[in-house]
């Protein structure tokens, strides 16, 4: 896509289509010849995988179409029958739904990786931006596909969700209207998930393919985050990282599989083997765990229409990191300033998930009653999603901009392939300190 | 890098697992050992077969079963399968069970409601015709459809357990309407029944069901002893298998998939070693 074509057309034929259409050209640069830097970590296995899961959850996803009915009083027995009827139905459908969750895993690793290596900085901010519109888009499919087994927490979930909007002021009644189809989120509703969910997907293809595109154009970061300067910083893509690639993704295929074979249910939450019933609230309303973090952002504020500018503001801080960011020096393998906090960010976001799962106003610790603060319980879930929330927004408001201004990097190395050359003695300290195993 | 790729989804798998409801309380399940339990397990074809018998005999006056049919007691991983018959509608014991059963159908010479035996490819019939019918003969509540059961309870096969085996008698103090019978494995919030201390509310909740089994309720073709834990041992396996009649098959897949999946990974392994043996990074 970038930079001089190396293919060379070997046959008759392909030199009659090279001048036609060079679309063997166009794949051979792409997947065969894309100078790579050499360094990548296992950490970048990751965007092979989300592609690889992207396309199991098409390939499902339109074999399970032909047997899902998108309607009130069938969706749930349909989705049985599809498990149990079905030839290998039950295989289809749990590779699925885990895949899902597989899909989310992979997707956050991958961020973390970006957030950690200063993927996003200059010139690859376009490419950040296409990755959080696949996320976004990841999230909206993922959520109107959890509603299509058409169990209690399907329901309900899609209740609270949808009730979500209508919170926006003047427009937020008439677009919930427009997404229920009606007054209240029933068959008409359900129809049109199914289709967006149907349609999403192939969305997400579409920027994928930019997002490759926009990769493909400065090409891959690497972890020590400097720019590739000569033929010697990198591999050709294949067979090098399609080798690398290809392990990773067989590794992470025998997790998805231990899931899809030994264990297709405990992702998911039991009451949502229950039909839809609309007259009866499950008692404890959540969502998969993938959103559970920005649930919580989302309970932490008081206010409702707040609450939901808060979890939108969440994912709205991931767009404009790349101008939050302050910092010259891309990874933070060279930021030990911002280290820390980095990993302080990462475990924040695995206790907002937490406080998801919890009810806001169970106990953090069990049978301590004190701990009162004017009316307000510090011993409770909503209390810690409150200030892990504080920490969310002020890692990219603040910490990130701030750190960036004052911090004082290890010294770079000067290409991938040299060690740092003018200061040997910081070399081991830099090295021993990346938490990361080397590829 | 692979362990921390576990740990994050075991965490995924923790948070799921996490609610508790405020208000309401339940004992936890009791610690049964189900031959079907792990990676490897199986159902116990006998277990499974008694426990269609307690089902019919016992749940089936309450309740529905609407993803089941006759045909799949004899389905491949069924309790009345037959290698001999691997069309579980040629079966003639699932056939002859079947025949046990009276279904509703149309008479197509005449149109009317005609009530006949039912053959392999029918529903087990709903023991009531609708939900409000239902209700009205439960005391207001809703005997919930079995066929999916075990997965639709936390705490699966080793709560539904508990609840069949764990009706007691109310502890003093504790005033329940009538039709409502104690059970402490019942998620429930007995506060307002309770006179005692305020915090000595009992644990678990009233349940509209009455004690389903009794001991010798059921008798056992195999000689089993027909003891409450027995019968509701063997009907938690039939129901867990209807829950989910292709487990078996699934796991023995998985088993397959899983050390294709290693063995590949590691030749994998290999390639990536020798394609990068003369690259320096």
């Amino acid at each position: 896509m970038s930079g001089h074509s190396t293919y060379e057309p070997k046959s008759g034929f392909e030199r009659w289509l090279d001048v036609r259409l060079p679309i063997l050209r166009f794949a051979n640069d792409t997947v065969v010849t894309f100078p790579t830097p050499k360094n990548l970590n296992y950490w970048y296995t990751f965007g092979g995988i989300l592609a690889l899961m992207l396309g199991i959850q098409i390939v499902t996803g339109i074999v399970l179409a032909m047997h899902y009915v998108p309607h009130i009083d069938m969706a749930f027995n349909s989705v049985q029958r599809i498990k149990r009827d079905v030839n290998y139905g039950w295989l289809i459908q749990g590779m699925h739904a885990n895949g899902a969750s597989m899909f989310f895993l992979a997707v956050y690793v991958h961020m973390f990786r970006g957030l950690y290596y200063g993927s996003y900085k200059a010139p690859r901010e376009v490419l950040w931006l296409l990755g959080c519109v696949i996320y976004l888009l990841m999230i909206i499919t993922g959520f109107f596909g959890y509603v299509l087994p058409w169990g209690q927490m399907s329901f309900h979930g899609a209740v609270v969700i949808t009730n979500l909007i209508g919170a926006l002021p003047i427009v937020g009644p008439a677009i919930t209207t427009w997404l229920w189809g009606g007054f209240a989120v029933d068959d008409a509703t359900l129809n049109r998930f199914f289709s967006l969910h149907y349609l999403l997907p192939f969305v997400i293809a579409g920027v994928v393919a930019l997002h490759i595109w926009a990769l493909h154009v400065p090409g891959n970061s690497n972890p020590k985050g400097v720019e590739v300067k000569s033929d010697a910083d990198t591999v050709p893509f294949h067979p090098y990282y399609t080798v690398k690639d290809g392990f990773a993704i067989s590794v992470f295929l025998l997790l998805y599989a231990s899931f899809v074979f030994f264990a297709p249910d405990i992702l998911g939450d039991a009451v949502n083997y229950v039909k839809a019933n609309p007259l009866v609230t499950p008692a404890h309303i959540v969502p998969e765990w993938y959103l559970l973090p920005f649930y919580a952002i989302l309970r932490a504020v008081p206010d409702k229409l707040l609450g939901v500018l808060t979890m939108g503001g969440a994912i709205a801080c991931l767009f404009v990191l790349p101008w939050l960011d302050t910092s010259k020096v891309r990874s933070m393998r060279y930021r030990p300033a911002i280290r820390l906090w980095y990993f302080i960010f990462f475990v924040v976001c695995i206790i907002l998930g937490f406080c998801g799962a919890h009810a806001p106003d169970d106990q953090l610790i069990r049978g301590v009653a004190g701990m009162q603060i004017g009316d307000a319980n510090i011993n409770s879930f909503v209390w810690l999603s409150r200030f892990a929330t504080l920490y969310y927004f002020a890692y990219f408001l603040v910490i990130t901009p701030l750190i960036g201004l004052t911090e004082t990097p290890l010294p770079v190395p000067e290409s991938i392939s040299e060690p740092i050359l003018s200061h040997p003695a910081a070399m081991p300290a830099g090295a021993a300190a990346s938490p990361e195993m080397r590829g | 890098m692979l362990r921390k790729a576990i740990a994050f989804a075991a965490l995924g798998l923790f948070l799921t697992a996490g609610p508790v409801l405020a208000g309401t309380t339940e004992k936890e399940p009791q610690n049964v050992h189900w031959s079907f339990e792990g990676p490897f397990g199986k159902f116990d074809t006998a277990q499974v077969q008694r426990g269609y018998k307690v089902y019919r005999e016992v749940c089936s006056a309450c309740h529905a079963m609407e993803q089941m049919y006759f045909r799949n007691l004899g389905q491949k991983g069924g309790p009345f399968y037959d290698p001999e018959f691997k069309n579980p509608n040629d079966n003639p014991y699932v056939k002859s069970l079947a025949k046990d059963i009276q279904v509703k159908d149309i008479d197509s010479d005449t149109g009317d409601v005609i009530q006949r035996a039912a053959g392999t490819a029918d529903r087990f019939p709903s023991p009531f015709p609708n939900e409000p019918a239902a209700r009205a003969s439960n005391g207001g509540a809703l005997p919930p459809d079995l066929s999916v059961i075990v997965k639709a309870r936390e705490g699966g096969p080793q709560y539904i357990y508990s609840l069949l085996t764990g009706f007691r008698n109310p502890p003093a103090g504790l005033t329940l309407g009538a039709g409502l019978h104690y059970n402490p494995w019942f998620p429930g919030d007995l506060s307002s029944s309770w006179s005692g201390a305020h915090d000595k509310v009992p644990e678990g909740g009233a349940i509209a069901m009455a004690p389903p089994l009794a001991a010798g309720k059921v008798t056992f073709d195999d000689k089993s002893p027909s003891t409450v834990e027995q019968q509701a041992k063997d009907v938690v396996a039939f129901l867990a298998w209807a829950s989910d009649p292709k487990a078996t098959e699934r796991k023995q897949f998985g088993v397959g998939a899983m050390i294709y999946l290693l063995i590949f990974s590691v030749l994998l392994w290999f390639s990536y070693r020798r394609v990068w043996r003369n690259i320096g990074h």
